[in-house]
Protein backbone atom coordinates (compact mmCIF):
# COMPACT_ATOMS: atom_id res chain seq x y z
CA UNK A 1 0.00 0.00 0.00
CA UNK A 2 3.10 2.15 0.34
CA UNK A 3 4.13 4.22 -2.25
CA UNK A 4 0.82 5.15 -3.63
CA UNK A 5 1.13 8.95 -4.88
CA UNK A 6 -0.44 11.12 -2.82
CA UNK A 7 -3.36 12.05 -4.90
CA UNK A 8 -4.64 8.30 -5.77
CA UNK A 9 -5.05 7.55 -2.21
CA UNK A 10 -6.92 10.58 -1.87
CA UNK A 11 -9.17 9.71 -4.59
CA UNK A 12 -9.37 5.92 -2.98
CA UNK A 13 -10.48 7.49 0.67
CA UNK A 14 -13.23 9.76 -1.33
CA UNK A 15 -14.33 7.10 -3.76
CA UNK A 16 -14.68 4.59 -0.51
CA UNK A 17 -16.86 7.08 1.14
CA UNK A 18 -18.94 7.42 -1.95
CA UNK A 19 -19.66 3.84 -1.72
CA UNK A 20 -19.98 3.35 1.89
CA UNK A 21 -22.13 6.11 1.97
CA UNK A 22 -25.84 4.46 1.70
CA UNK A 23 -25.15 1.38 3.40
CA UNK A 24 -23.45 3.56 6.90
CA UNK A 25 -26.51 5.60 6.57
CA UNK A 26 -29.15 2.40 7.07
CA UNK A 27 -28.03 1.33 10.47
CA UNK A 28 -27.83 4.83 11.72
CA UNK A 29 -31.54 5.40 10.51
CA UNK A 30 -32.58 1.94 11.79
CA UNK A 31 -32.13 2.51 15.34
CA UNK A 32 -33.18 6.51 15.23
CA UNK A 33 -36.04 7.26 17.38
CA UNK A 34 -38.01 9.49 14.87
CA UNK A 35 -40.87 8.58 12.23
CA UNK A 36 -39.14 10.83 9.81
CA UNK A 37 -35.77 10.40 7.76
CA UNK A 38 -33.74 12.95 8.32
CA UNK A 39 -31.21 14.25 10.21
CA UNK A 40 -30.31 15.54 12.91
CA UNK A 41 -30.77 12.26 14.75
CA UNK A 42 -33.10 11.74 17.65
CA UNK A 43 -32.58 9.44 19.69
CA UNK A 44 -31.46 5.01 20.47
CA UNK A 45 -34.53 2.68 19.81
CA UNK A 46 -35.48 -0.61 18.86
CA UNK A 47 -38.95 -0.16 18.39
CA UNK A 48 -38.58 -0.34 14.74
CA UNK A 49 -37.42 -3.50 14.72
CA UNK A 50 -40.35 -4.66 17.11
CA UNK A 51 -42.68 -3.27 14.96
CA UNK A 52 -41.56 -5.71 11.84
CA UNK A 53 -42.40 -8.92 13.99
CA UNK A 54 -46.08 -7.36 13.46
CA UNK A 55 -46.18 -7.35 9.86
CA UNK A 56 -47.96 -10.16 9.03
CA UNK A 57 -47.68 -9.08 5.14
CA UNK A 58 -43.86 -8.93 5.61
CA UNK A 59 -43.68 -12.59 7.14
CA UNK A 60 -45.72 -13.42 3.78
CA UNK A 61 -43.06 -11.65 1.74
CA UNK A 62 -40.07 -12.95 3.59
CA UNK A 63 -41.88 -17.18 3.23
CA UNK A 64 -42.38 -15.87 -0.84
CA UNK A 65 -38.34 -14.69 -1.05
CA UNK A 66 -37.00 -18.35 0.62
CA UNK A 67 -39.02 -20.55 -1.11
CA UNK A 68 -38.24 -18.41 -4.86
CA UNK A 69 -34.47 -17.73 -3.32
CA UNK A 70 -33.92 -21.42 -2.75
CA UNK A 71 -35.69 -23.38 -5.31
CA UNK A 72 -34.28 -20.38 -8.11
CA UNK A 73 -30.86 -21.51 -6.87
CA UNK A 74 -31.01 -25.15 -6.34
CA UNK A 75 -32.94 -25.30 -10.08
CA UNK A 76 -29.90 -23.20 -11.51
CA UNK A 77 -27.22 -24.70 -9.69
CA UNK A 78 -28.22 -28.16 -11.61
CA UNK A 79 -28.70 -26.94 -14.84
CA UNK A 80 -25.30 -24.90 -14.01
CA UNK A 81 -23.89 -28.20 -13.29
CA UNK A 82 -24.79 -30.19 -16.53
CA UNK A 83 -23.98 -26.96 -18.83
CA UNK A 84 -20.85 -26.62 -17.01
CA UNK A 85 -19.94 -30.18 -17.30
CA UNK A 86 -20.68 -30.73 -20.81
CA UNK A 87 -18.59 -27.50 -21.71
CA UNK A 88 -15.96 -28.57 -19.49
CA UNK A 89 -15.32 -31.98 -20.63
CA UNK A 90 -16.96 -32.99 -24.14
CA UNK A 91 -16.75 -31.22 -27.47
CA UNK A 92 -20.17 -31.16 -28.99
CA UNK A 93 -21.90 -29.73 -32.36
CA UNK A 94 -22.91 -26.33 -31.35
CA UNK A 95 -21.14 -25.87 -28.16
CA UNK A 96 -20.02 -22.07 -29.03
CA UNK A 97 -23.84 -20.67 -30.05
CA UNK A 98 -25.06 -22.94 -27.37
CA UNK A 99 -23.12 -22.04 -24.18
CA UNK A 100 -23.01 -18.20 -25.53
CA UNK A 101 -27.12 -18.35 -25.51
CA UNK A 102 -27.22 -19.61 -22.07
CA UNK A 103 -24.95 -16.68 -20.83
CA UNK A 104 -27.64 -14.31 -22.71
CA UNK A 105 -29.41 -13.35 -19.69
CA UNK A 106 -26.18 -11.55 -18.29
CA UNK A 107 -26.00 -9.07 -20.97
CA UNK A 108 -30.26 -8.73 -21.25
CA UNK A 109 -31.50 -6.14 -19.64
CA UNK A 110 -34.04 -7.76 -16.59
CA UNK A 111 -36.97 -5.74 -17.73
CA UNK A 112 -36.90 -7.54 -20.89
CA UNK A 113 -36.51 -11.32 -19.54
CA UNK A 114 -39.56 -10.28 -17.05
CA UNK A 115 -41.49 -8.53 -20.22
CA UNK A 116 -41.06 -11.17 -22.64
CA UNK A 117 -42.19 -14.51 -20.09
CA UNK A 118 -45.26 -12.63 -19.00
CA UNK A 119 -46.35 -12.36 -22.69
CA UNK A 120 -46.41 -15.96 -23.29
CA UNK A 121 -47.43 -16.43 -19.52
CA UNK A 122 -50.61 -14.33 -20.44
CA UNK A 123 -50.80 -15.79 -23.63
CA UNK A 124 -51.05 -18.94 -22.50
CA UNK A 125 -53.43 -17.68 -19.72
CA UNK A 126 -51.06 -19.22 -17.05
CA UNK A 127 -51.92 -17.67 -13.29
CA UNK A 128 -49.15 -15.76 -11.85
CA UNK A 129 -48.00 -17.01 -8.48
CA UNK A 130 -44.51 -17.94 -6.81
CA UNK A 131 -43.51 -20.51 -9.47
CA UNK A 132 -43.47 -18.18 -12.11
CA UNK A 133 -41.01 -15.93 -10.55
CA UNK A 134 -38.85 -18.77 -9.80
CA UNK A 135 -38.89 -19.70 -13.59
CA UNK A 136 -37.79 -16.08 -14.37
CA UNK A 137 -35.05 -16.41 -11.83
CA UNK A 138 -33.48 -19.54 -12.77
CA UNK A 139 -32.93 -17.60 -15.86
CA UNK A 140 -31.27 -14.98 -14.89
CA UNK A 141 -28.75 -17.14 -11.77
CA UNK A 142 -27.93 -19.51 -14.75
CA UNK A 143 -25.35 -17.56 -16.04
CA UNK A 144 -23.78 -17.12 -12.54
CA UNK A 145 -24.08 -21.10 -11.94
CA UNK A 146 -22.39 -22.14 -15.28
CA UNK A 147 -19.40 -19.41 -15.15
CA UNK A 148 -18.91 -20.03 -11.63
CA UNK A 149 -19.10 -24.10 -12.36
CA UNK A 150 -17.37 -23.88 -15.46
CA UNK A 151 -13.90 -22.82 -13.51
CA UNK A 152 -14.72 -25.19 -11.15
CA UNK A 153 -14.64 -28.07 -13.15
CA UNK A 154 -11.87 -26.74 -15.49
CA UNK A 155 -9.46 -26.69 -12.22
CA UNK A 156 -10.39 -29.92 -11.28
CA UNK A 157 -7.66 -32.56 -11.79
CA UNK A 158 -8.45 -34.71 -14.91
CA UNK A 159 -6.42 -37.17 -13.65
CA UNK A 160 -8.30 -37.86 -10.67
CA UNK A 161 -11.32 -38.84 -12.84
CA UNK A 162 -9.26 -41.15 -15.26
CA UNK A 163 -7.88 -42.66 -11.82
CA UNK A 164 -11.23 -43.03 -10.79
CA UNK A 165 -12.57 -45.25 -13.91
CA UNK A 166 -9.05 -46.90 -14.16
CA UNK A 167 -9.15 -48.34 -10.80
CA UNK A 168 -12.73 -49.64 -12.01
CA UNK A 169 -15.30 -47.33 -10.48
CA UNK A 170 -18.39 -46.92 -12.79
CA UNK A 171 -19.58 -43.39 -14.35
CA UNK A 172 -22.16 -42.59 -12.74
CA UNK A 173 -20.21 -43.58 -8.87
CA UNK A 174 -17.07 -41.21 -10.65
CA UNK A 175 -19.10 -38.68 -10.76
CA UNK A 176 -20.46 -38.46 -7.23
CA UNK A 177 -17.63 -39.51 -5.42
CA UNK A 178 -14.64 -38.28 -6.87
CA UNK A 179 -16.00 -35.07 -9.37
CA UNK A 180 -18.72 -33.63 -7.37
CA UNK A 181 -16.59 -33.51 -4.09
CA UNK A 182 -13.92 -31.93 -5.81
CA UNK A 183 -15.97 -29.25 -7.41
CA UNK A 184 -17.87 -28.96 -4.01
CA UNK A 185 -16.75 -25.23 -3.14
CA UNK A 186 -18.34 -24.11 -6.92
CA UNK A 187 -21.51 -26.10 -6.54
CA UNK A 188 -21.92 -23.80 -2.77
CA UNK A 189 -20.70 -20.62 -4.12
CA UNK A 190 -23.32 -21.30 -7.30
CA UNK A 191 -26.09 -21.79 -4.70
CA UNK A 192 -25.21 -19.17 -2.43
CA UNK A 193 -24.85 -16.65 -5.42
CA UNK A 194 -28.13 -17.17 -6.68
CA UNK A 195 -29.95 -16.92 -3.80
CA UNK A 196 -28.59 -13.56 -2.95
CA UNK A 197 -29.69 -12.46 -6.78
CA UNK A 198 -33.01 -13.81 -6.54
CA UNK A 199 -33.08 -12.53 -2.80
CA UNK A 200 -32.62 -8.80 -4.33
CA UNK A 201 -34.12 -9.46 -7.76
CA UNK A 202 -36.92 -6.96 -7.97
CA UNK A 203 -38.38 -6.24 -11.71
CA UNK A 204 -38.70 -9.97 -12.58
CA UNK A 205 -40.02 -10.70 -9.50
CA UNK A 206 -42.62 -7.19 -9.83
CA UNK A 207 -44.10 -8.19 -13.43
CA UNK A 208 -44.23 -12.36 -12.52
CA UNK A 209 -45.29 -12.20 -9.01
CA UNK A 210 -49.32 -11.91 -9.17
CA UNK A 211 -50.71 -11.70 -5.44
CA UNK A 212 -47.51 -13.28 -4.16
CA UNK A 213 -44.97 -10.60 -3.17
CA UNK A 214 -41.58 -11.21 -2.58
CA UNK A 215 -39.52 -9.17 -0.38
CA UNK A 216 -38.10 -6.87 -2.81
CA UNK A 217 -41.73 -6.28 -4.23
CA UNK A 218 -43.23 -5.84 0.03
CA UNK A 219 -40.07 -3.56 0.17
CA UNK A 220 -40.92 -1.48 -3.04
CA UNK A 221 -45.00 -1.47 -1.77
CA UNK A 222 -43.91 -0.08 1.62
CA UNK A 223 -41.96 3.03 0.20
CA UNK A 224 -44.43 4.99 -0.75
CA UNK A 225 -45.74 5.55 2.74
CA UNK A 226 -43.59 7.81 4.59
CA UNK A 227 -44.80 6.57 8.04
CA UNK A 228 -43.29 3.08 6.81
CA UNK A 229 -39.93 3.98 6.04
CA UNK A 230 -37.92 3.42 9.37
CA UNK A 231 -39.29 0.09 9.56
CA UNK A 232 -37.85 -0.45 6.12
CA UNK A 233 -34.24 0.59 7.32
CA UNK A 234 -34.36 -1.74 10.54
CA UNK A 235 -35.56 -4.44 7.50
CA UNK A 236 -32.86 -3.40 5.05
CA UNK A 237 -30.20 -3.19 8.42
CA UNK A 238 -31.36 -7.01 9.11
CA UNK A 239 -30.72 -8.49 5.31
CA UNK A 240 -27.20 -6.54 5.33
CA UNK A 241 -26.54 -8.40 8.60
CA UNK A 242 -27.63 -11.59 7.46
CA UNK A 243 -26.39 -11.28 3.91
CA UNK A 244 -22.84 -10.41 5.10
CA UNK A 245 -23.15 -13.38 7.84
CA UNK A 246 -24.05 -15.84 4.91
CA UNK A 247 -21.30 -14.12 2.40
CA UNK A 248 -18.44 -14.85 4.73
CA UNK A 249 -19.16 -18.07 5.28
CA UNK A 250 -19.59 -18.77 2.73
CA UNK A 251 -16.11 -17.10 1.54
CA UNK A 252 -14.56 -19.30 4.77
CA UNK A 253 -15.92 -22.89 3.29
CA UNK A 254 -14.66 -22.22 0.06
CA UNK A 255 -11.43 -21.19 0.83
CA UNK A 256 -11.46 -24.29 3.44
CA UNK A 257 -12.82 -26.68 0.72
CA UNK A 258 -10.58 -24.90 -1.67
CA UNK A 259 -7.30 -25.75 0.24
CA UNK A 260 -8.11 -29.22 0.89
CA UNK A 261 -8.85 -30.14 -2.88
CA UNK A 262 -5.66 -28.48 -3.46
CA UNK A 263 -3.38 -30.51 -0.79
CA UNK A 264 -5.55 -33.63 -1.88
CA UNK A 265 -4.36 -33.90 -5.49
CA UNK A 266 -1.12 -33.07 -5.10
CA UNK A 267 -0.60 -35.69 -2.45
CA UNK A 268 -1.98 -37.98 -4.47
CA UNK A 269 0.52 -36.65 -7.66
CA UNK A 270 3.66 -37.48 -5.54
CA UNK A 271 2.83 -39.95 -4.05
CA UNK B 1 -17.06 -30.05 -39.62
CA UNK B 2 -17.41 -31.72 -36.17
CA UNK B 3 -20.40 -34.89 -36.58
CA UNK B 4 -22.95 -35.48 -34.73
CA UNK B 5 -23.19 -38.58 -34.65
CA UNK B 6 -19.54 -39.13 -32.14
CA UNK B 7 -19.31 -40.37 -29.04
CA UNK B 8 -18.17 -37.75 -27.44
CA UNK B 9 -20.65 -34.68 -29.48
CA UNK B 10 -23.77 -36.87 -28.69
CA UNK B 11 -22.76 -37.37 -24.60
CA UNK B 12 -22.10 -33.56 -24.54
CA UNK B 13 -25.14 -32.73 -25.91
CA UNK B 14 -27.25 -35.09 -23.94
CA UNK B 15 -25.64 -33.38 -21.11
CA UNK B 16 -26.66 -29.50 -22.31
CA UNK B 17 -29.95 -30.79 -23.03
CA UNK B 18 -31.73 -29.62 -20.11
CA UNK B 19 -30.20 -26.17 -19.34
CA UNK B 20 -30.20 -25.83 -23.15
CA UNK B 21 -34.06 -26.58 -23.34
CA UNK B 22 -35.20 -24.95 -20.90
CA UNK B 23 -33.61 -21.69 -22.17
CA UNK B 24 -34.98 -22.48 -25.63
CA UNK B 25 -38.47 -22.77 -23.74
CA UNK B 26 -38.38 -19.67 -21.62
CA UNK B 27 -36.10 -17.54 -23.42
CA UNK B 28 -35.88 -17.94 -26.57
CA UNK B 29 -39.35 -18.15 -26.95
CA UNK B 30 -40.64 -15.59 -25.20
CA UNK B 31 -38.58 -13.41 -26.62
CA UNK B 32 -39.86 -14.44 -30.58
CA UNK B 33 -43.24 -13.93 -28.50
CA UNK B 34 -42.55 -10.24 -27.63
CA UNK B 35 -41.59 -9.99 -31.32
CA UNK B 36 -44.51 -11.42 -32.75
CA UNK B 37 -46.56 -9.11 -30.64
CA UNK B 38 -45.02 -5.86 -30.93
CA UNK B 39 -46.61 -6.67 -35.01
CA UNK B 40 -50.06 -7.13 -33.87
CA UNK B 41 -52.34 -4.24 -32.44
CA UNK B 42 -54.32 -3.57 -29.15
CA UNK B 43 -57.85 -2.99 -29.92
CA UNK B 44 -59.60 -1.98 -26.43
CA UNK B 45 -59.94 -5.05 -24.67
CA UNK B 46 -58.77 -7.52 -27.74
CA UNK B 47 -55.61 -7.95 -29.33
CA UNK B 48 -55.90 -7.81 -33.55
CA UNK B 49 -53.25 -10.31 -34.67
CA UNK B 50 -52.85 -9.34 -37.98
CA UNK B 51 -49.37 -7.78 -38.59
CA UNK B 52 -48.43 -4.08 -39.31
CA UNK B 53 -46.03 -1.60 -37.97
CA UNK B 54 -48.16 0.36 -36.48
CA UNK B 55 -46.26 0.03 -32.88
CA UNK B 56 -43.36 0.53 -34.24
CA UNK B 57 -44.13 4.09 -36.00
CA UNK B 58 -45.56 5.03 -33.22
CA UNK B 59 -42.58 3.73 -31.12
CA UNK B 60 -40.58 5.20 -33.36
CA UNK B 61 -42.52 8.78 -34.07
CA UNK B 62 -44.28 9.58 -30.96
CA UNK B 63 -42.37 12.48 -29.58
CA UNK B 64 -42.40 11.30 -25.96
CA UNK B 65 -41.36 7.49 -26.43
CA UNK B 66 -38.31 9.62 -28.45
CA UNK B 67 -37.32 11.66 -26.13
CA UNK B 68 -37.55 8.82 -23.84
CA UNK B 69 -35.16 6.58 -25.60
CA UNK B 70 -32.70 9.37 -26.13
CA UNK B 71 -32.68 10.31 -22.80
CA UNK B 72 -32.31 6.29 -21.55
CA UNK B 73 -29.29 6.43 -24.11
CA UNK B 74 -27.60 9.71 -23.14
CA UNK B 75 -27.96 8.14 -19.19
CA UNK B 76 -26.60 5.07 -19.91
CA UNK B 77 -23.81 6.69 -21.90
CA UNK B 78 -23.11 8.87 -18.64
CA UNK B 79 -24.15 6.25 -16.62
CA UNK B 80 -20.88 4.01 -18.24
CA UNK B 81 -18.24 6.97 -18.81
CA UNK B 82 -18.65 7.90 -15.20
CA UNK B 83 -18.49 4.34 -13.42
CA UNK B 84 -15.68 3.25 -15.54
CA UNK B 85 -13.43 6.49 -14.89
CA UNK B 86 -14.56 6.50 -11.19
CA UNK B 87 -13.48 2.86 -10.82
CA UNK B 88 -10.67 2.75 -13.12
CA UNK B 89 -8.07 4.46 -10.03
CA UNK B 90 -9.80 2.00 -7.59
CA UNK B 91 -8.45 -0.74 -9.93
CA UNK B 92 -5.07 0.80 -10.31
CA UNK B 93 -4.93 1.21 -6.47
CA UNK B 94 -5.66 -2.36 -5.80
CA UNK B 95 -4.02 -3.94 -8.11
CA UNK B 96 -0.70 -1.37 -8.31
CA UNK B 97 -0.12 -0.93 -4.47
CA UNK B 98 -2.96 -3.33 -2.75
CA UNK B 99 0.56 -5.74 -1.72
CA UNK B 100 -0.45 -8.89 0.24
CA UNK B 101 -4.21 -7.52 0.76
CA UNK B 102 -5.80 -7.55 -2.61
CA UNK B 103 -8.20 -9.69 -2.04
CA UNK B 104 -9.35 -7.73 1.25
CA UNK B 105 -9.19 -4.71 -1.04
CA UNK B 106 -11.83 -6.58 -3.23
CA UNK B 107 -13.83 -8.22 -0.25
CA UNK B 108 -14.06 -4.33 1.07
CA UNK B 109 -15.30 -3.01 -2.10
CA UNK B 110 -18.27 -5.77 -2.54
CA UNK B 111 -19.34 -5.27 1.08
CA UNK B 112 -21.56 -2.56 0.29
CA UNK B 113 -23.24 -4.04 -2.69
CA UNK B 114 -24.89 -6.95 -0.56
CA UNK B 115 -27.61 -4.72 0.71
CA UNK B 116 -30.61 -4.97 -1.29
CA UNK B 117 -30.59 -2.58 -4.50
CA UNK B 118 -33.69 -1.44 -3.74
CA UNK B 119 -32.62 0.05 -0.55
CA UNK B 120 -29.53 1.29 -2.02
CA UNK B 121 -30.90 3.41 -4.83
CA UNK B 122 -33.64 4.48 -2.07
CA UNK B 123 -30.36 5.98 0.72
CA UNK B 124 -29.63 7.76 -2.65
CA UNK B 125 -32.74 9.35 -2.82
CA UNK B 126 -32.50 10.64 1.20
CA UNK B 127 -28.85 11.56 1.05
CA UNK B 128 -29.92 13.76 -1.81
CA UNK B 129 -33.25 14.95 -0.40
CA UNK B 130 -34.39 18.49 0.11
CA UNK B 131 -34.30 18.05 3.88
CA UNK B 132 -31.71 15.06 2.74
CA UNK B 133 -28.16 14.45 4.20
CA UNK B 134 -26.36 16.00 2.22
CA UNK B 135 -28.41 19.18 1.74
CA UNK B 136 -28.51 19.30 5.96
CA UNK B 137 -24.74 18.59 6.38
CA UNK B 138 -23.93 21.39 4.02
CA UNK B 139 -25.83 23.95 6.03
CA UNK B 140 -24.82 22.80 8.93
CA UNK B 141 -21.11 23.57 7.22
CA UNK B 142 -23.00 27.00 6.10
CA UNK B 143 -21.31 25.97 3.03
CA UNK B 144 -24.77 26.89 1.18
CA UNK B 145 -28.06 28.60 2.96
CA UNK B 146 -30.45 27.27 0.74
CA UNK B 147 -30.80 23.30 0.01
CA UNK B 148 -29.20 22.40 -3.32
CA UNK B 149 -32.43 21.02 -5.60
CA UNK B 150 -30.55 20.27 -8.68
CA UNK B 151 -29.54 16.63 -7.19
CA UNK B 152 -32.83 14.54 -6.83
CA UNK B 153 -35.64 14.20 -9.22
CA UNK B 154 -33.61 14.78 -12.36
CA UNK B 155 -31.32 12.94 -14.82
CA UNK B 156 -28.02 13.85 -12.23
CA UNK B 157 -29.56 12.14 -9.36
CA UNK B 158 -30.28 8.71 -11.86
CA UNK B 159 -26.53 8.88 -13.14
CA UNK B 160 -25.20 9.43 -9.51
CA UNK B 161 -27.19 6.41 -8.29
CA UNK B 162 -26.38 4.15 -11.13
CA UNK B 163 -22.90 5.20 -11.16
CA UNK B 164 -22.66 3.78 -7.35
CA UNK B 165 -25.02 0.86 -8.06
CA UNK B 166 -22.73 -0.49 -10.93
CA UNK B 167 -19.17 0.43 -9.47
CA UNK B 168 -18.39 -3.18 -8.52
CA UNK B 169 -19.26 -4.21 -11.99
CA UNK B 170 -16.54 -1.62 -13.06
CA UNK B 171 -13.61 -2.22 -11.03
CA UNK B 172 -13.57 -5.93 -10.97
CA UNK B 173 -13.62 -6.47 -14.74
CA UNK B 174 -10.28 -3.80 -14.94
CA UNK B 175 -8.33 -5.28 -12.00
CA UNK B 176 -8.28 -8.43 -13.71
CA UNK B 177 -6.93 -6.90 -16.92
CA UNK B 178 -4.63 -4.81 -14.97
CA UNK B 179 -3.48 -8.02 -13.22
CA UNK B 180 -2.32 -9.88 -16.46
CA UNK B 181 -0.01 -6.81 -17.33
CA UNK B 182 3.61 -8.24 -16.79
CA UNK B 183 5.63 -5.35 -15.02
CA UNK B 184 8.38 -6.21 -16.36
CA UNK B 185 7.21 -4.27 -19.42
CA UNK B 186 6.98 -1.12 -17.37
CA UNK B 187 10.19 -1.59 -15.71
CA UNK B 188 11.47 -2.23 -19.01
CA UNK B 189 9.86 1.29 -20.26
CA UNK B 190 11.11 2.77 -16.90
CA UNK B 191 14.78 2.13 -18.25
CA UNK B 192 14.15 2.90 -21.64
CA UNK B 193 13.35 6.65 -20.29
CA UNK B 194 9.48 6.83 -20.41
CA UNK B 195 8.33 9.13 -18.16
CA UNK B 196 5.23 7.74 -15.66
CA UNK B 197 2.77 9.51 -18.25
CA UNK B 198 4.20 7.79 -20.72
CA UNK B 199 3.92 4.65 -19.42
CA UNK B 200 0.62 4.73 -18.13
CA UNK B 201 -0.07 6.15 -21.82
CA UNK B 202 1.56 3.26 -23.82
CA UNK B 203 1.68 0.71 -21.48
CA UNK B 204 -0.84 0.21 -18.84
CA UNK B 205 -3.88 1.91 -20.99
CA UNK B 206 -3.73 -0.23 -23.93
CA UNK B 207 -3.44 -3.40 -21.80
CA UNK B 208 -6.06 -2.50 -19.18
CA UNK B 209 -8.40 -2.08 -22.25
CA UNK B 210 -10.21 -5.65 -22.57
CA UNK B 211 -11.27 -4.86 -18.76
CA UNK B 212 -12.40 -1.46 -19.30
CA UNK B 213 -14.10 -2.98 -22.61
CA UNK B 214 -16.26 -5.73 -20.91
CA UNK B 215 -16.88 -3.24 -17.89
CA UNK B 216 -18.44 -1.01 -20.24
CA UNK B 217 -21.10 -3.57 -22.37
CA UNK B 218 -21.49 -5.33 -18.51
CA UNK B 219 -22.98 -1.46 -17.31
CA UNK B 220 -24.17 0.08 -20.84
CA UNK B 221 -26.54 -2.71 -21.75
CA UNK B 222 -28.81 -3.28 -18.68
CA UNK B 223 -28.63 0.01 -17.73
CA UNK B 224 -30.75 1.39 -20.15
CA UNK B 225 -33.53 -0.99 -18.85
CA UNK B 226 -33.12 0.15 -15.44
CA UNK B 227 -36.90 0.41 -13.47
CA UNK B 228 -36.42 1.15 -10.18
CA UNK B 229 -33.66 4.02 -10.65
CA UNK B 230 -35.42 6.21 -12.46
CA UNK B 231 -38.39 5.79 -10.65
CA UNK B 232 -37.39 6.51 -7.26
CA UNK B 233 -34.74 9.27 -8.01
CA UNK B 234 -35.55 10.31 -11.32
CA UNK B 235 -38.62 12.72 -10.86
CA UNK B 236 -40.24 13.38 -14.31
CA UNK B 237 -37.84 14.59 -15.84
CA UNK B 238 -35.18 11.75 -15.22
CA UNK B 239 -37.92 8.54 -16.15
CA UNK B 240 -36.52 6.25 -19.14
CA UNK B 241 -37.81 3.61 -21.16
CA UNK B 242 -38.45 0.79 -18.71
CA UNK B 243 -40.74 2.99 -16.91
CA UNK B 244 -42.78 3.52 -20.21
CA UNK B 245 -42.62 0.12 -20.97
CA UNK B 246 -43.86 -1.02 -17.50
CA UNK B 247 -46.56 1.50 -17.90
CA UNK B 248 -47.37 0.47 -21.11
CA UNK B 249 -47.76 -3.19 -19.68
CA UNK B 250 -50.22 -1.90 -16.84
CA UNK B 251 -52.34 1.06 -16.63
CA UNK B 252 -52.12 1.71 -20.60
CA UNK B 253 -52.99 -1.94 -21.34
CA UNK B 254 -51.49 -1.30 -24.87
CA UNK B 255 -48.72 -4.74 -24.12
CA UNK B 256 -48.02 -4.61 -28.08
CA UNK B 257 -47.01 -1.00 -28.09
CA UNK B 258 -45.16 -1.94 -25.09
CA UNK B 259 -43.59 -4.56 -26.99
CA UNK B 260 -42.38 -2.71 -29.54
CA UNK B 261 -41.25 -0.20 -27.47
CA UNK B 262 -38.99 -3.11 -25.74
CA UNK B 263 -37.92 -4.89 -29.00
CA UNK B 264 -36.48 -1.35 -30.20
CA UNK B 265 -34.68 -0.29 -27.16
CA UNK B 266 -33.05 -3.50 -27.34
CA UNK B 267 -32.04 -3.20 -31.37
CA UNK B 268 -30.77 0.76 -30.39
CA UNK B 269 -28.39 -1.07 -27.83
CA UNK B 270 -27.52 -4.50 -29.52
CA UNK B 271 -26.37 -1.65 -32.50
CA UNK B 272 -24.43 0.44 -30.33
CA UNK B 273 -22.67 -2.68 -28.57
CA UNK B 274 -21.80 -3.90 -31.26
CA UNK B 275 -20.25 -0.68 -33.00
CA UNK B 276 -18.12 -0.18 -29.55
CA UNK B 277 -16.73 -4.08 -30.07
CA UNK B 278 -16.12 -3.36 -33.62
CA UNK B 279 -14.19 -0.07 -33.14
CA UNK B 280 -12.20 -2.33 -29.82
CA UNK B 281 -11.83 -5.28 -31.67
CA UNK B 282 -7.85 -5.04 -32.17
CA UNK B 283 -7.90 -4.95 -27.63
CA UNK B 284 -10.26 -7.79 -27.13
CA UNK B 285 -8.13 -10.14 -29.75
CA UNK B 286 -4.69 -9.22 -28.41
CA UNK B 287 -6.31 -10.16 -25.19
CA UNK B 288 -6.75 -14.35 -26.29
Amino acid sequence: MTGAPRYLTIFVGVYLVFLYAPVLLLPLFAFNDSAVIAFPLKGFTFRWFEGLAGESTLLVALKNSLIVGISASVLSTCFGVLAARAAARYDFLGKKPIMSFLMLPLVLPEIIVGVSLLIVLVQLGIELNVWTVILGHVLICMPFSIAILLSAFNNMDKFLEEASLDLGATRRETFFRVILPLVMPGLISSLLIGFTLSLDEFIIAFFLTGTEPTLPVYIWSQLRFPSKLPGVMALGFIMLVLSLILLTLGEYYRKKSAALVGSGSSEIRNG
Amino acid sequence: MKDWFTRESRSGLKLVAGPFGFSLLLLAAPLLMMLLLSFWTQNYLDLDRTLSFANYEEAWTHPVYRMLMQRSLVISILVTLCTVILAFPMAYFISFYGGKRKSLWLFLITIPFWTSYLLRIFMWKIILGYNGVLNSTLQWLSVIEEPLTFILYNANAVVLSLAHAWAPFAILPIFVSLEKIDRSLLEAARDLGDTAFQRFIRITLPLAMPGIVAASLIIFIPTIGDYITPKLVGGTDGLMIANMIQVQFSKANNAPLGAALAVSAMLIVGMIAACFVFFNRRYLRSQS
